[in-house]
């Protein structure tokens, strides 16, 4: 049942976001399930929405209510009439049944709150005072905190509220919001030092300066964000309801100049007819479910783990014309990896492989492990480890000198191995009094053209300072994801890859990814100054990041989803937050955003195309005692002119009820060009619509004829 | 030939001839609105009215441009004819009631042309030629201005800027409408039509008695009066009077010419925005709704029931029997289609099920093809609609030739779309609610209904063409059916102008295979759909209580 937390999954074992499998091609945007009994427990607030104060949000559905209203007041002033009692009941139902939609989708995002606020306890912050030293710590409430204030946390401890980490490294249980169990580091400085408050820290002792005033704070947000307190209509959800309102007003213009033609016509209807004819004939049913298509919508990422801070960039997700991808974690695998080892002349694979080894074992990074992994994979070379080298000196990896490696005597002569980045070890082998050849450089440029990195292994021994050979290190583009951006392409959305790779292995990678363009050696301003270029273009751009870096461009950028792992200026950045940390969801981001605009599109088309035949229905009707010949009209057979307007009415009413799931769970989505999508829309919910009710309200018609006393 | 084979015939060569024309003419027109040259004469007219023609106009001062001239024309006009009596040529007529010239006035600067008088025996030559006449090219230039206003607002990009109203105006009137009309005139001077300023000529009838046949400047009066979807005939009888419309030729040459620049104006739309294809989207919607209006009359005028109709093969009362059935339904749909109003036959006198026809083509609201540049803007705006509805079917929010449709846009074109309807049926409503309605109907019953629905839905969607048969000159009737005129001509022009400078601040989104396709056959599909749905079923009641009721009985 869809009402689980989407905060907290069942299974515990979510995957970790970067690893997390692509999306299978061509699969449709799933959507919660919905459960009969959710209605049920949405009555009492479907009830409180009656007051008009809540009903004026929705122009239709106001109207229909004003003529609830009056078909009662009509009823009560000719108890006899049973027709009046009954249209007058239909007519409290339809508002009932618009209610209800709203009441359901909200309802989920209630029981998702709920669960948060569970995490949210009231804690108390240990607050260092002003100035004051270590021992100068006071116990205050949570709630008392003040941007600026730093506060202790310790192992057990849960995070008072959201800030920076300013001193110390902790492991903290993010669950609370994540729903992943496995703990994240948090340290001070860096694109990790973002804390939020309600989570809990496991070990270590960190002091975090308080960013965000309480009742502001991440969960707080989010809380408001499920219930949907923070809800605003977006632009095309406006302009929607003013079409629904133009549409509205015209049916009523119709209707209410209607009762002088027919007094002309020896005609004249009662008002409860009138009533009924106005309410059949203006948009209900898109106007019952235009907000809960809304809600469902922002739920329905909620649901993915993402936070849209609004409702306009989920619109505007639909949108998007271009999307800027990062290379590492979106389109390959989090890390390059080592896939070969290529001798230079006069040497062989398994002496660089040895060579490779020896000066990676200090290399602690994912690269440096795949070295030694491959040496092991293809060459058979086992493991060592660092107290098996007597007077062994490793060169552990560092930014600074791109390169690692060990110094250690074999046989009593020194020998030296490097190993790193083509231009430190050349200048290396080069200051210890070799030479590097052009082969190497035509090697390194080869392994560069290729899409891969070529990191140079070198030794200095009893020969002299050289270079052994290159290691191939690879990127591992994702699979599935060549199918995925054809499936954007044809949607009309352009991929952008943005590396820091230099051009030449941007351009292989991209290659092999199917991107459409890339971005390398990408600079925060390069990025910035691409999103203003597509923008200028009228193109929409959505965009991840997670570094501080990239809060500009997240800003910048008209979708921009902040990893929940970023920093606290990015996540305040962008305009949504995946708690999953998980780039590609970017493409989920826009199928949903496509499909609640679809939605909408899809049940205004049927609900507009519904009143075909509910003219048939209701005009003969009315008027065939006066003009017999508008009987022929009655295409549908329909038994008496009670019954008649009356299953119109009843019909009008349940088709809300029959859509709710509909509007809840979206239109079915899959990615295809406009044309095939229009068509397919077009068939199934205008001619549909056209269809449909002439069914419903025949089939209504004859149900009712079999009461007795009615038909 | 039979009659049918001759009807088929008819209509073929009319589409071949309107076909022909459509790209010279929709390109030329386009090169006319979008040239920076001046011609002397134009240069001469912006010294004499102050007018700088090469200033950018906002909106707003669009508006109040379209408004201030359309305002002078209408006190001009019904001072003409107060005073026509002074005046030279008046023939002897008397000046009109204030009433009928405050209705006259509306009538033909909105470019109505309804007409609640005999032009024959009671307008003088300089009302006819001065007043009436200028009012046939300048109403139907501004109609122009508007529409080529809208389609810069496609256009351009981050400028609230929709070009000059004076430039606009003058190049539709001396470079468009006098010359096709001058040569149109010539024409139908060679079919029989005649031009002159001659007064009555006393005639003596086979029968003894004396006869009064009235001369004027009747040729070219013609020409513009159906280029110009105008409608205003010289004659009472409009062109079923002889001189207006001596054979079948020069009937089925006003057709063309009512038809011309309306279906021709999408290929200038389609030209401007540098998209041929969106043109003839356009173009489709139009010619697929007036053609199933053309095949609905003529096969009920055909098949109508009774053994008088059957007899004579058709239902030809109120029919020229020099047009039959066939040029007579052609002619009332495309001239109830385009705004025009003139007529060739009396619509009083078809059957109950046509008449509902020739109703529902004024209620779309004169968009298929619709008055000049009125019915380009009309169709524009159902468009914007249209897409609206399928944008969002495609999963993006809407746009329309690379502009978003966001809240402002729909709220001008749904306050677009609500104006006729409100006119029509607020004042058919109010007709029948009081006494004055009932009084003016010549019918009972259905019918008489009607003519009353007819009268409103005519004015309000500049029209002019009337149920014949309804008393219409009467002080409720002028007064009504004018403000009907002046709202349903100028309200409707004050959104259009909005929604192009709206659409024209925007910078425009770039198409990708995600983008709806509004050139292709789907898309028109969908437009004549919502058109149908949106604008025709506001009407049903109202049909069904009159040609309905009528003709399904």
């Amino acid at each position: 049942m869809s009402t689980a937390t989407p905060v907290r999954h069942t299974d515990g074992e979510h995957a970790p976001a970067p690893d997390a499998a692509p999306h299978l091609p061509g699969g449709p945007v799933g959507g919660g399930l919905f459960d009969p009994k959710q209605l049920a427990a949405a009555l009492p607030d479907a009830v409180r929405k009656l007051d008009p104060r809540s009903m004026a949000t929705s122009p239709v559905m106001f109207v229909v209510e004003v003529g609830s209203v009056v078909s009662t007041v009509l009823a009560v002033a000719h108890p006899g009439e049973w027709f009046g009692w009954v249209i007058a009941a239909w007519l409290w139902l339809t508002v009932l049944f618009a209610n209800l939609a709203e009441a359901v989708a909200e309802g989920r995002g209630k029981a998702q709150a709920d669960t948060l606020r569970r995490a949210k306890t009231d804690s108390v912050a240990r607050r260092l005072a002003e100035g004051g030293g270590e021992s100068a710590e006071e116990s205050v409430p949570g709630t008392e905190l003040r941007v600026g204030d730093l506060v202790v946390c310790e192992a057990g401890d849960v995070i008072p509220g959201d800030g920076d980490v300013v001193e110390g490294v902790a492991s903290v249980d993010e669950s609370a919001i994540t729903g992943e169990s496995a703990p994240v580091i948090r340290e001070s400085g860096g694109d990790r030092s973002a804390v939020t408050g309600g989570t809990k820290v496991l070990s270590d002792r960190v002091v975090i300066k308080i960013t965000t005033k309480p009742g502001e704070t991440f969960i707080d947000r989010m809380i408001s964000l499920v219930e949907g307190a923070a809800r605003q209509k977006t632009p095309n959800e406006i302009a929607l309801n003013i079409l629904l309102a133009a549409l509205t007003i015209v049916f009523m213009l119709a209707v209410v100049t209607l009762q002088p033609f027919a007094v002309y016509a020896g005609a004249e209807q009662s008002l409860t007819v009138l009533t009924a004819l106005l309410v059949c004939l203006i948009p209900t049913t898109i106007g019952a479910l235009l907000s809960a298509i809304g809600i469902a919508g922002m739920d329905r990422l909620v649901q993915r783990n993402v936070l849209a801070t609004s409702g306009r960039a989920v619109e505007a997700a639909g949108d998007v014309s271009t999307l800027l991808l990062d290379k590492t974690g979106t389109i390959t695998l989090g890390n390059r990896q080592a896939a070969a080892f290529v001798p230079v002349r006069g040497t062989t694979a398994a002496e660089v492989a040895d060579a490779a080894q020896l000066s990676s074992l200090a290399d602690e990074t994912p690269e440096g492990r795949s070295v030694v992994v491959l040496a092991k994979e293809k060459h058979g070379l086992r493991e060592r480890h660092e107290g098996e080298l007597e007077g062994a000196e490793w060169v552990p990896f560092t930014a600074q000198t791109r390169m690692s490696g060990v110094d250690l005597t074999q046989d009593g002569t020194g020998v030296r191995v490097r190993k790193g980045a083509a231009g430190s070890v050349g200048a290396w082998v080069k200051e210890s009094g070799g030479t590097v050849g052009d082969e190497v450089h035509r090697l390194t440029d080869e392994i560069s053209q290729e899409g891969g990195t070529p990191l140079v292994v070198g030794i200095d021994d009893a020969d002299g300072a050289r270079v052994l050979g290159v290691i191939h290190l690879k990127d591992v583009v994702k699979e599935g994801m060549g199918e995925r951006f054809a499936e954007l392409r044809r949607m009309g959305i352009k991929t952008i890859m943005i590396t820091g790779d230099n051009p030449l292995t941007a351009q292989a990678i991209a290659r092999e990814a199917g991107v459409d363009d890339f971005l390398a050696e990408a600079t925060p301003e390069d990025k910035m100054a691409l999103i203003k270029r597509e923008q200028s273009g009228g193109r929409l751009v959505a965009m991840t990041g997670d570094g501080t870096n990239d809060a500009p461009a997240l800003a910048q950028s008209d979708v921009g989803v902040a990893m929940n792992t970023g920093t606290s200026a990015a996540k305040e950045a962008g305009n949504m937050v995946d708690l999953d940390s998980n780039p590609t969801k970017l493409i989920e981001i826009v199928e949903i955003g496509k499909q609640l605009l679809i939605t909408r599109g899809a049940l205004t088309t049927f609900s507009i195309a519904n009143d075909v035949a509910k003219y048939f229905a209701i005009i003969p009707a009315m008027f065939a005692v006066a003009y017999p010949g508008l009987d022929k009209l009655n295409i549908m057979g329909l038994a008496s002119p009670e019954s008649a307007i009356l299953s119109a009415v009843i019909f009008n009413a349940l088709i809300i009820v029959a859509l709710v799931p509909l509007a809840l769970r979206g239109v079915r989505y899959r990615p295809m060009s406009a044309d095939r999508m229009l068509r397919r829309n077009i068939g199934i919910y205008g001619l549909g619509g056209l269809v449909a009710p002439f069914l419903g309200i025949k089939i209504i018609d004859m149900l009712i004829t079999l009461i007795p006393g009615v038909g | 030939m039979s009659p049918v084979l001759a009807d088929v015939l008819q209509v073929s060569a009319l589409i071949a001839a309107l076909a022909l024309v459509h790209r010279p003419l929709g390109d030329y027109m386009a090169r006319v609105y979008s040239s920076t040259r001046h011609l002397r004469v134009e240069r001469w007219i912006y010294r004499c009215v102050g007018a700088d023609p090469d200033a950018e106009m906002r909106w707003p001062a669009y508006l109040r441009s379209v408004l201030a001239f359309s305002a002078v024309s209408v006190l001009f006009l019904y001072l003409l004819q107060r005073v026509q009596d002074k005046l030279p040529l008046s023939l002897g007529f008397k000046p009109i009631d204030p009433d009928q010239a405050f209705n006259t006035a509306a009538s033909f600067v909105s470019n109505t042309n309804w007409q609640s008088y005999s032009g024959e025996s009671a307008m003088s030559h300089v009302t006819q030629t001065a007043g009436l006449a200028v009012q046939n090219f300048v109403s139907a230039a501004v109609g122009m201005a508007v529409a080529i206003a809208l389609v810069r607002g496609f256009t351009r990009a981050r400028t609230g800027e929709l070009g000059n109203f004076w430039a606009d105006m003058v190049r539709g009137t001396v470079r468009i409408l006098l010359p096709v009309s001058a040569l149109a005139a010539v024409v139908l001077v060679a079919t029989g039509a005649i031009q002159n300023f001659a007064g009555f000529h006393e005639v003596h009838t086979l029968s003894g008695a004396t006869q009064d046949i009235p001369g004027g400047a009747v040729a070219s009066q013609e020409a513009i009066k159906d280029l110009g979807t105008n409608g205003g005939g010289f004659f009472n009888a409009n062109s079923s009077h002889p001189f207006e419309n001596p054979n079948g030729f020069s009937n089925l040459l006003e057709i063309f010419l009512l038809l011309v620049i309306p279906f021709s104006l999408p290929r200038t739309f389609g030209t401007m925005v540098g998209s041929a294809k969106q043109g003839y989207a356009i173009v489709a919607a139009m010619g697929a709704i007036w053609f199933a209006g053309v095949v609905a009359v003529t096969v009920t005028e055909f098949q109508h029931p009774g053994t008088a109709a059957q007899l004579a093969g058709g239902a030809m009362e109120g029919k020229e029997q020099r047009f039959g059935e066939g040029a007579s339904s052609l002619f009332s749909v495309s001239t109830t289609m385009t705004s025009t109003g003139s007529v060739n036959s009396f619509h009083d006198s078809f059957s109950g099920l046509s008449g509902g026809v020739l109703l529902l083509g004024m209620m779309l609201g004169e968009i298929a093809p619709g008055g000049v540049g009125s019915g380009l803007y009309g169709m524009l705006v159902m468009a914007v609609v249209a897409v609206f509805v399928s944008g969002l079917m495609v999963g993006r929010t809407p746009e329309y030739l690379g502009k978003k449709i966001g809240p402002r846009e729909i709220k001008l074109a749904a306050c677009y779309i609500l104006i006729t309807p409100a006119l029509v049926l607020g004042g058919t409503g109010l007709a029948m609610a009081l006494p004055d309605g009932k009084e003016a109907m010549t019918n009972i019953g259905a019918h008489g209904f009607s003519e009353v629905l007819y009268a409103y839905t005519s004015g309000s969607n500049n029209n002019g063409s009337a149920f014949a048969g309804f008393g219409a000159d009467t002080p409720f009737f002028n007064t009504t059916i004018g403000l009907c005129m002046l709202l349903g001509r100028f309200l409707p022009m004050v959104f259009v102008l909005a929604l192009a400078s709206s659409l024209a601040k925007q910078t425009p989104v770039p198409v990708t295979a995600g983008t709806l396709r509004t050139e292709k056959p789907l898309f028109t599909g969908m437009l004549v759909g919502a058109i149908l749905i949106i604008t025709g079923l506001t009407f049903f009641p109202a049909l069904a209580l009159g040609p309905l009721a009528e003709g399904l009985a």
